[in-house]
């Protein structure tokens, strides 16, 4: 029995009565975060989540977490309702107004990123169901006089089997919220779980399939204008004059405004203030990056290597290794800037009053949208209401504030409520793309080809230059490390350092980050050397992998469910990556079919995923096969490029996406575990372009050191 | 003024001929589930019937749906009984769901000329949809599933 599993942490719990009546839980989200661990000793207890069971039965979360696809609106329920003995379709959720006491201690702030919604909601959504129940159950025994454990809760009453008495949670709840909270709280055991680890149909899925779901582009006000914004196209570039009278003559066209932005038309509908968009003619200041262009980038990156770096990693003496060393290889590898290209482009309505204004925003953050609509606008935070819709797509573009306050901005300006939509050229062009990278590598090799030294240094954008300067540790973006500085494999001497080089062109946060390119680095390196010690790429990693335990297990069951080792026609290839991203391990086999003409297919891929606890297997199987398209995009199609200071790409037909005729079949199996959960959302991505590459390589003997692929 | 019927209702919208059938349902008829993506007819988020054909509502002038008929995905079915929409929830295809309203109109289409596709069939018909979240393995399975409801149905 683990019934004493909780004696000794810190229970985080408050109660109350909940306003309209019922039983209130506040609950943290502790447990994960060294940091809110380490603050949670000193500062009193601040719930960040809440939980209430009114007298009408509803069951209601409160959290600050987004739905952008990942079923985060179905995860939290499921932990809540376990432990309740609730009929999960009776939980709602519902999304928490901005405000310090929602923050996520994983990230340390309140947004949805970084694969966390569940690993910080584990423990504290299943206590505070627990914890509830415990008082529901409390509230019956006192009200009928006898001992609690006389009573049971199932499907959303308290029983007591004797006298044949029952009373729902709503009939409880008022009763419940003036017990005192449980001194210790009973979690149940994994094999009575009834809906952790099971697939659980997805909550939004009937919104999804009827047209109901509101996305922020579907937000609709009485008066509502649509707002279409011209930018510089130039990177950097600004305003210099502008000439609206052919867009005022555009009818349906309300307003022309000029902000620091560019020029924004407001207009009766998206097509009328698209129509006077076109009819602007407007002069452009281009600025020092007119001269930008991808090229001229790649010279920069590569003059940087020149230098050394901020140092990520350094295990032992590598120049001595080198010096020693049987054999030494070298490799430069290079990643393109890429889109995140949600379907949903960027979007924000704003009701802007003298003394408060709503928004509705599909927002990974909406702390950030309350913190920079108050700042624009002039208002206190709590004088922003915002209201976040379903996202169409984040991963990790609706983190960024720019269209926000770009809509503020213009509201402004406005007479009316204000949605500012984007065009596809819009957001291809204006994105905070995933950085460029530049990767020189070289490793030793003992006599009989083992590694003994790597050597690896990354020049690359800095993401938290730009987006959070306080986290740089000196010039090292841990963000633009991760995913080679965590190397797992046992090679000696191991030196990786970082060179920031920050050429102008935005960057962001982009599904997995650093691990995306850095994987693909990395990964495809090792293999390298597999090949190098002419040694099966498996087996060379496993040998590698000795204090590497769950990193073993997704290797080999990725292998052996791929039929490693087996036979394919001429021309096919296998290969094969495992990485550790956001708390999870995930090795991916691809198997590819290159043709004559150089064009590569992948047919099928097979991922083997160490996630720890599992909440619900069809949303990580869902999540996985949504990575491996994501990822795949970016390792065949793309890049982002630059010409003249202008992204040169401008739509789906220049910049495409994976169709339905490129999806490989993915093939996705889930390690039992007990350990605590990892994240899901992120962590199928950066294996995926390395057991491509490797897989191209093992189908043509050439070596894939430049995304996108082209033989 | 044009005249066309929407979801089985006659509509007389006094709006520029030239304003593309995507806004027109849009901002003027307030039929949101029908999306944006791209404006050019790459990405098939606004995918609705006209006379039961797929087309892209995003470059479809309203004046050449005069005197037509155009289904969107809010006219499949009120409760989501619509065999292809019921396949969809069956095999929980959709993931952020942005596109998943095109997905269904074109899937409504392939399956309204080809009863029983292959895969090659679907690949064929469906390419021109895209989707960022990835849920392509489960569209397939998902317009095999609509091909069995809608023959157990008739």
């Amino acid at each position: 029995m683990s019934d004493d599993i909780d004696m000794t942490r810190r229970i985080l719990l408050k109660s109350g009565v909940a306003v309209g009546g019922g039983l209130l839980i506040g609950f943290g989200l502790p447990g994960v975060s060294r940091l809110a661990q380490a603050d949670a000793g000193a500062a009193p207890f601040a719930p960040s989540a809440w939980l209430r069971i009114a007298p009408d039965n509803s069951v209601t979360i409160i959290v600050a977490k987004s739905e952008m696809g990942q079923g985060v609106y179905t995860a939290m329920p499921m932990l809540v309702a376990e432990e309740l003995e609730v009929d999960l379709n009776k939980v709602r959720i519902e999304n928490a107004p901005p405000g310090k006491e929602y923050i996520d201690p994983l990230l340390g702030s309140q947004a949805t990123g970084g694969s966390t919604s569940v690993r910080s909601g584990w423990r504290p959504l299943r206590e505070a169901g627990a914890a509830a129940r415990m008082m529901l159950v409390a509230a019956a025994a006192a009200t009928w006089k006898v001992k609690p454990t006389e009573c049971r809760a199932e499907n959303g009453e308290v029983i007591h089997a004797r006298s044949k008495r029952r009373l729902s949670y709503g009939q409880l709840a008022d009763v419940a919220a003036r017990q005192p909270l449980p001194e210790t709280i009973v979690l149940k055991e994994p094999k009575a779980f009834r809906y952790l680890g099971k697939p659980i149909a997805r909550r939004d899925t009937p919104a999804k399939v009827n047209g109901s779901a509101v996305f922020g582009i579907d937000v609709k006000l009485p008066g509502l204008l649509t707002a279409t914004l011209l930018r510089c196209p130039v990177l950097g570039g600004k305003l210099a004059s502008y000439d609206a009278g052919a867009a005022t003559a555009v009818s349906g066209v309300r307003q022309v405004v000029q902000t620091e932005d560019g020029v924004a038309v407001l207009a009766e509908g998206f097509w009328a203030a698209k129509k006077g968009r076109d009819a602007l003619k407007v002069q452009w200041d281009e600025g020092e990056l007119a001269h930008l262009d991808s090229a001229g980038i790649e010279r920069q990156f590569e003059e940087a290597s020149a230098k050394a770096g901020a140092v990520a990693r350094r295990e032992n003496d590598t120049e001595a290794a080198f010096r020693k060393a049987a054999r030494t290889i070298d490799a430069v590898y290079h990643a393109p800037f890429a889109a995140h290209a949600t379907m949903e482009p960027m979007n924000c309505t704003i009701d802007l009053k003298s003394d408060r204004c709503e928004v509705w925003v599909p927002t990974q953050a909406p702390a950030f949208v309350q913190a920079t609509v108050a700042e624009i606008a002039g208002l206190p935070p709590e004088a922003v209401k915002v209201n976040v819709t379903y996202l169409g797509g984040g991963f990790g573009r609706r983190f960024e504030q720019d269209f926000v306050a770009e809509a503020v901005r213009i509201a402004k300006q406005a007479a009316a409520p204000v949605k500012l939509v984007w065009t596809r050229e819009d957001d291809l062009q204006h994105d905070f793309y995933r950085p460029a990278a530049y990767n020189k590598l070289s490793a030793a090799l003992d006599s009989k080809g083992q590694p003994v030294a790597w050597r690896q240094r990354i020049v690359s954008p800095s993401i938290f230059k730009r987006a959070m300067p306080q986290s740089l540790e000196g010039d090292l973006d841990a963000s633009s490390v991760e995913g080679s500085a965590n190397l797992p494999y046992a090679i000696p001497n191991i030196l990786i350092d970082y060179v920031m080089l920050n050429p102008g062109v935005p960057v962001g946060f982009w599904r997995s980050v650093g691990n995306s390119q850095n994987g693909f680095v990395s990964e495809s390196f090792i293999d390298e050397l597999a090949a190098a010690a002419k040694q099966d790429p498996v087996q060379f990693r496993l040998k590698l992998l000795d204090k590497h335990p769950r990193h073993r297990a997704v290797l080999k069951l990725a292998a052996e469910k791929a039929g490693w080792g087996g036979k394919l026609p001429a021309g096919e290839g296998r290969g094969i990556a495992a990485l550790e991203s956001f708390g999870s391990f995930v090795a991916e086999v691809a198997e590819v079919a290159v043709s004559q003409d150089g064009e590569v297919a992948v047919k099928r891929v097979v991922c083997a995923i160490d996630c720890g606890s599992i909440v619900n297997p069809d949303t990580i199987r869902a999540q996985i096969e949504s990575a491996v398209a994501f990822a795949l995009t970016a390792t065949l199609k793309g890049p982002i490029t630059v010409k003249n200071g202008r992204i040169e790409q401008s739509n789906f037909y220049d910049y495409p996406l994976l169709r339905i005729d490129e999806m490989p079949k993915v093939e996705v199996y889930i390690l039992p575990s007990q350990a605590a959960p990892g994240g899901v959302g992120e962590p199928g991505v950066p294996p995926l372009a390395p057991a491509v590459a490797n897989a191209v390589f093992a189908a043509t003997g050439k070596r894939v050191r430049r995304l996108p692929i082209a033989l | 003024m044009i005249t066309f019927e929407v979801n089985g209702q006659v509509q007389q919208l006094a709006i520029a001929a030239d304003t593309p059938l995507l806004w027109a349902l849009r901002d003027t008829l307030g039929l949101t589930g029908t999306k944006f993506g791209c404006g050019v007819a790459a990405c098939g988020a606004c995918t609705v019937l006209l006379d039961g054909e797929p087309i892209r509502a995003c470059i479809t002038p309203l004046s050449a749906t005069a005197g037509k008929r155009v289904t969107t995905i809010e006219g499949l079915s009120r409760d989501s009984s619509h065999p292809v929409q019921r396949a969809w929830v069956a095999e929980e295809v959709p993931q952020c769901g942005y596109c998943q309203s095109g997905q269904i109109m074109a899937a409504t289409g392939l399956l309204a000329k080809k009863p029983h596709p292959t895969d090659a069939e679907i690949d064929q018909a469906m390419a021109g949809v895209l989707c960022r979240c990835g849920t392509y393995q489960r569209i397939r399975k998902a317009i095999h599933r609509a091909a069995e409801l809608k023959e157990a149905r008739s």
